[in-house]
């Protein structure tokens, strides 16, 4: 079920990421515990509601916490009428087993004994419910406490302590722990299970809601296809069913309900089009390298035609120097009247001739310029997206201010935001173009690559160049920038599309090796 | 502090004094019996023979749900103990996911013996001596013993 075959055959049809694994939450037609319709609460990302899928997307599902609850609840009820069990546990046995459904029949088929007495179950737990008792002659192991009314408790294996220590040691693992499937018996080296039924009945109540919500995150935590939404104080989960060996062809972001975009592959802020182990690599070399190519990101640069210090206040990279007038591009200082035409070659790092680079000092002194070309606008587009950010942010204050004034209505103004938000996306598009070219070893696809590349990034810089306009200008914009920003979007698209096509057939070729 | 847990505390106490392990020593405070030093002799035929440690142990409040912490106060050459100004260990029974609260502090000092005889590489705080320890034995042991010489007598 985890042949490549499967993933290969991805491509023709979106749908096969999904039809060969196990989609707990009901994402398959022929299951029989399917999600009802009306339990959904909201529009999923379907393919079969969008417009048709792009080879850069995934097919995903979001959930919310009831969902989760249910489908939980769902998958409990029917292993427990397979295997016999009462639902405590099968709960038990499936978290255990980490989810995996298969393999816990599998295993209970093999041999009952063995399985249920490594999930800390013993013989059978269906008779003989957990009870709290007085026992003549008890000692606490834990408290030292002797006294004959004291009241204990023990499970299956028999480590009998008083309730209070027992709570106590519930208490501690639950909530300064966060332990939930897992908490083990506190007899010394007794690796049985605490039940669920056993933790309803020594548990206080505040606590028992503490230890559900944690026994529901382990069923996500637990599940390779479900994925927390990474975003501070987000409780949605997303499906997908990109697994770990697919990540060198294919960068699955996810978009939650709550808006956040984000890899489903290692939880970071969505980084299409460089695969997640090309992203670490990245984040880690930049760290190392942060105190060198600090100076690079600085805001602040000087003319080159007259050296007057010039301020980056805007995301837009076309500058203008106040004294001389001189334009300029801020990241390569070359004039800016050739960027428009054919030999704009920003973008592109031009390797030296070899004959200069023939003694490791030269060699390493280029291989930082390439790093810091690179590097530079890697961060000079996240820059950008905040000051394009801000910028938009003062824009539509002022925007507010002219409508109150002229009577304009909300809805005309909407263009606005939608700009703004194909500008940041498109930025973190491009930010991570560089990371990806970085590593990028020269073939017959790079020119292909570097082309989209300065071709989004030309239509990016057209687009914020307009947010730098007077406020009272924008209005009669609006026509263009809408122009604009849907070009932004098609070029992101292109770039996006021919990136994740090559990835997933294996066409691009890397100067390292990727662990 | 609850008093169960001041309890178990003198219970242990009692039970370290009448059998207390051979090589140590536990000075305790019944002011503040939330804090032991231990006195331990490093163990015959081992590298740190010869030499002499202070240990401090702290119960936490939460003693016994949590296990005891653990520091050396005298500096020693260990794969196991942080070579910092804490000389702190944390393995085995000392983490909170291993300790269970019936288990007790001769234990632990059990523990820290054998690990004097022999170190658990597997699961140091200091991967560059646990290294030493199994490339380069020799000098893992000059280390070893010239610090017993210097912070140890
Ligand atoms: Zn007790
Ligand atoms: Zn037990
Ligand atoms: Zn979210
Ligand atoms: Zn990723
Ligand atoms: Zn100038
Ligand atoms: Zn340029």
């Amino acid at each position: 079920m985890d042949s490549d075959d499967d993933f290969n055959s991805s491509q023709a049809s979106g749908d096969d990421f999904l039809d060969d694994q196990d989609s707990d939450l009901g994402l398959e037609d022929d299951s029989d515990f399917d999600m009802d319709q009306d339990d959904v609460g909201f529009e999923s990302q379907d393919k079969d509601m969008g417009p048709r899928k792009q080879a850069y997307e995934v097919d995903f599902k979001v959930f919310d916490p009831q969902q989760i609850q249910g489908s939980q609840d769902r998958q409990i009820d029917e292993v427990s009428s397979i295997l016999g069990q009462p639902p405590e546990a099968t709960a038990i046995l499936l978290r255990h087993l980490r989810w995996n459904k298969e393999r816990l029949i599998d295993r209970y088929m093999d041999n009952q004994e063995e399985i249920l007495e490594s999930a800390g179950l013993g013989e059978t737990a269906a008779n003989n419910p957990p009870k709290i008792s007085k026992v003549a002659g008890f000692v606490c192991d834990i408290c030292c406490e002797d006294d004959p009314s004291l009241d204990t408790f023990a499970m299956k294996c028999g480590h009998r302590f008083c309730v209070e220590c027992y709570r106590q040691y519930l208490y501690t693992k639950i909530k300064e722990e966060g332990e939930a499937a897992r908490i083990r018996c506190p007899g010394d080296g007794c690796n049985r299970i605490v039940d669920s039924k056993s933790l309803d009945l020594l548990v206080a109540e505040e606590l028992r809601d503490r230890y559900h919500e944690l026994l529901t995150r382990t069923y996500v935590d637990d599940k390779d296809n479900l994925r927390w939404c990474p975003a501070p104080n987000c409780v949605y989960a997303v499906e997908c069913g990109v697994k770990n060996k697919d990540l060198m062809q294919i960068v699955p972001t996810v978009h939650c309900e709550c808006s956040h975009d984000f890899c489903f592959g290692c939880s970071l802020n969505d980084h299409q089009p460089a695969p997640c182990a090309l992203v670490k690599m990245w984040l880690k070399k930049c760290e190392d390298d942060s105190e060198t190519a600090n100076w690079i990101s600085a805001n602040t640069k000087e003319c080159p035609k007259c050296n007057s210090t010039i301020e980056k206040n805007g995301g837009c990279n076309h500058m203008t120097c106040r004294k001389c007038r001189h334009e300029f591009c801020w990241m390569c200082m070359g004039v800016w009247s050739e960027h428009g035409t054919s030999w704009y070659n920003c973008n592109r790092f031009e390797e030296k001739s070899g004959s200069e680079a023939r003694d490791a000092q030269a060699k390493s002194r280029m291989s930082l310029e390439r790093y810091l070309h690179y590097y530079n606008r890697y961060a000079n587009h996240e820059q950008s997206a905040k000051l394009d950010k801000d910028i938009y942010l003062k824009t539509e204050k002022k925007m507010q201010q002219l409508q109150n004034t002229t009577g304009m209505s909300w809805i005309e103004v909407q263009y606005l935001d939608t700009a703004s938000q194909a500008l940041q996306q498109c930025r973190q598009t491009l930010k991570w173009t560089y990371a990806f070219a970085y590593y990028l070893a020269r073939n017959n696809l790079t020119e292909i690559f570097e082309d989209n590349q300065k071709d989004l990034e030309m239509a990016v810089e057209n687009l914020s160049e307009m947010f730098e306009k007077p406020v009272d200008q924008l209005q009669g914009l609006k026509v263009d920038m809408m122009d604009k920003t849907s070009y932004c979007t098609k070029r992101r698209v292109i770039l996006l599309n021919d990136t994740a096509e090559n990835l997933k057939l294996g066409n691009w070729e890397f100067n390292v090796k990727f662990s | 502090m609850s008093a169960g847990a001041k309890k178990r505390i003198m219970k242990e106490y009692g039970e370290c004094m009448a059998e207390t392990p051979a090589g140590m020593k536990i000075n305790f405070d019944e002011q503040n019996m939330t804090k032991w030093e231990v006195l331990m002799d490093g163990p015959d035929g081992s590298v740190y023979a010869g030499g002499h440690f202070k240990l401090e142990i702290i119960f936490p409040n939460e003693y016994p749900f949590k296990p005891p912490v653990v520091s050396f106060r005298t500096k020693i050459y260990h794969p196991n103990v942080s070579n910092d100004d804490k000389g702190s260990m944390c393995l085995g029974l000392l983490r909170p996911d291993e300790w269970k609260p019936p288990n007790k502090v001769v234990a632990v000092l059990r523990l820290i013996q054998s690990l004097m005889v022999e170190p658990n590489i597997d699961d140091a705080i200091e991967p560059s001596i646990a290294n030493e320890y199994k490339e380069n034995r020799k000098e893992f042991e000059k280390n070893a013993k010239d610090w017993v010489k210097r912070y140890a007598k």
